[in-house]
């Protein structure tokens, strides 16, 4: 019966306001692909870490399609920050994700980290501070599909698939296909004013 | 999870599954260069043990020390545990240095219980091993072994395979506590132990029991043997050690038993020629090395779930405290 739909999909109905479709997705990941490519003048050396759990299949995304642009695989990763995170002791012990770094390692390459959304800052030092641990990059550069700013930390993206202003109230919701059933960039506002 | 680790009955199968993922992620960590994660930075953890043992506590110092937590040992010998200070009084002065976590390892039955239930520390309780009880994060080390090994072709539990734990049941506290782990976790146990060794109350517990090994073998996905406790029998429990490894240990022939996917575990410490051959431990189907392997990488999740948050890691089904 659509009247009894899951109420996670019925209150999206109500509120959310969809502002990225997967076509919007896509074009935007391209974007990405083709600019990472010229900031690094070809795909020597890169390696994508997507931070998990969203970060992870866009760096797949952004790898294929430097795969078809330059005809090799770049390699692809991923890297939890859970035990980097600065508000760890102040909820309960979390579930770790996995981090899985390719083979070769992030020494003297130029590490890109994806993320989806990016907001305070904090899941970026944490990541920072995670690559740490690993290795030592040449470089490290960010790109987020999503900047909704509110920055609380010195920390900038250098690739952006969409500057999105938000208000501190609203909260930017990220679906992408193999971990939601659909691609899309919401925002649910929560003035009450619906849509 | 509840605060403490007393029991492998404390653990509900989601609590049980949450360690057991967090130690494969963990794992890893052994593979980098900086063997080190920030999680319980400023955090105490003592290990305290009125009973000697050395992998356990290196286990458990080095899990520690890997998730930079500082760690205190306390060892009876050479301490005030020598001369005759109660577990009250040396609970007190733990507690007044400020442990987050006190990892205890007793030869009495249920000294963790009282540390932890006494109201003397406020810190959490982590069971190393007390008496002929308990042994939890052991009985964990063992199911990520089996979990690891069994788990990938059968859509990663350890639903209906078939665990044989072999050997001296009635002083094993990792019998006991693989027992109701692996119970937890869906797969079926047999004990196979000759009469003598085998607990009052046995068929309380949710296993079967055999004392024919060659009959259990070829059927097992996994073979545990366990150490004859010869320091904790005071009576004649078998008639030699030969009639013993003849009748339960695991020799050649019988490994050529095993099916081909089977596992060969052992707790340590190994007694090569009693209850297992030189030949047996050494082959390709021991696992007795990765078993030590994993154990820092268990205690590790342990003490993170337990520590690593404002509370431990909370579970959907987890009992309250």
């Amino acid at each position: 019966m659509p009247a009894h739909l899951e109420p996670e999909s019925a209150a999206a109905a109500d509120n959310a306001r969809t502002v990225m479709d997967g076509s919007d997705i896509g074009r935007a990941l391209t974007r990405i692909a083709h600019e990472i490519l010229e900031r690094n003048k070809g795909g020597s050396d890169l390696v994508l870490l997507g931070i998990p759990s969203r970060g992870v299949p866009l760096a797949e995304r952004i790898a294929e399609r430097i795969a078809s642009v330059e005809g090799y695989a770049v390699p692809v990763g991923s890297l939890d920050i859970t035990m980097y995170r600065d508000d760890l002791r102040m909820k309960p012990a979390r579930a770790l994700l996995p981090t899985q770094i390719p083979q070769g390692g992030i020494d003297g390459r130029t590490v890109v980290l994806v993320d989806d959304v990016l907001f305070s800052g904090r899941t970026i030092r944490a990541a920072l501070d995670a690559l740490g641990d690993i290795g030592r990059p040449k470089a490290v550069r960010l790109a987020v599909l999503v900047d909704r700013g509110h920055r609380e930390l010195p920390i900038r993206a250098d690739f952006v698939g969409k500057n999105l202003p938000t208000s501190l109230v609203e909260r930017v919701r990220v679906r992408l296909l193999g971990v939601d059933d659909v691609d899309a960039v919401t925002i649910l506002g929560s003035e009450g004013e619906g849509a | 999870m509840k605060r403490h680790l007393l029991s492998a009955a404390d653990l509900s199968r989601d609590d049980a599954e949450l360690v057991l993922t967090t130690a494969e992620e963990l794992r890893s960590l052994a593979d980098r260069p900086i063997k080190k994660l920030p999680a319980l930075r400023g955090r105490t953890v003592v290990n305290l043990f009125f009973e000697d043992s050395t992998r356990t506590r290196i286990s458990f110092e080095a899990a520690a020390k890997r998730l930079s937590a500082d760690v205190i040992n306390f060892a009876a010998k050479g301490s005030s545990l020598s001369k005759g200070e109660s577990l009250k009084d040396t609970a007190l002065t733990l507690e007044a240095m400020g442990a987050d976590a006190v990892v205890v390892r007793h030869s009495a039955s249920g000294a963790p219980h009282r540390l932890a239930h006494s109201g003397w520390v406020r810190s959490s309780v982590v069971n190393a091993g007390d008496g002929t009880h308990e042994h939890p994060t052991q009985a964990l080390l063992d199911a990520f072994t089996m979990w690891r090994h069994l788990g990938p072709k059968s859509g990663g539990s350890l639903d209906g395979r078939r665990v044989a734990i072999v050997g001296d049941v009635l002083h094993s506290r990792v019998a006991r506590s693989n027992a109701l782990l692996l119970r937890t976790l869906g797969a079926e146990v047999t004990l196979v132990s000759p009469p003598t060794l085998l607990p009052v109350g046995i068929e309380s517990w949710p296993v079967e029991t055999s004392y024919d090994l060659d009959a259990v073998l070829p059927k097992a996905d996994a073979v545990m043997m366990l150490r004859v406790q010869r320091e904790r029998m005071h009576g004649g429990f078998f008639p030699t050690a030969r009639e013993y490894s003849r009748r339960y240990g695991l020799d050649g022939r019988r490994m050529a038993l095993l099916q081909d996917h089977t596992i060969v575990m052992h707790p340590g410490p190994m007694v090569r020629g009693m209850e297992i051959t030189a030949d047996v431990a050494d082959s390709d189907r021991s696992v007795i090395v990765e078993q030590v392997t994993n154990g820092v990488a268990v205690r590790m999740a342990v003490l993170y779930l337990l520590l690593g948050g404002s509370q431990p890691a909370v579970s959907t089904e987890g009992l309250p405290e």
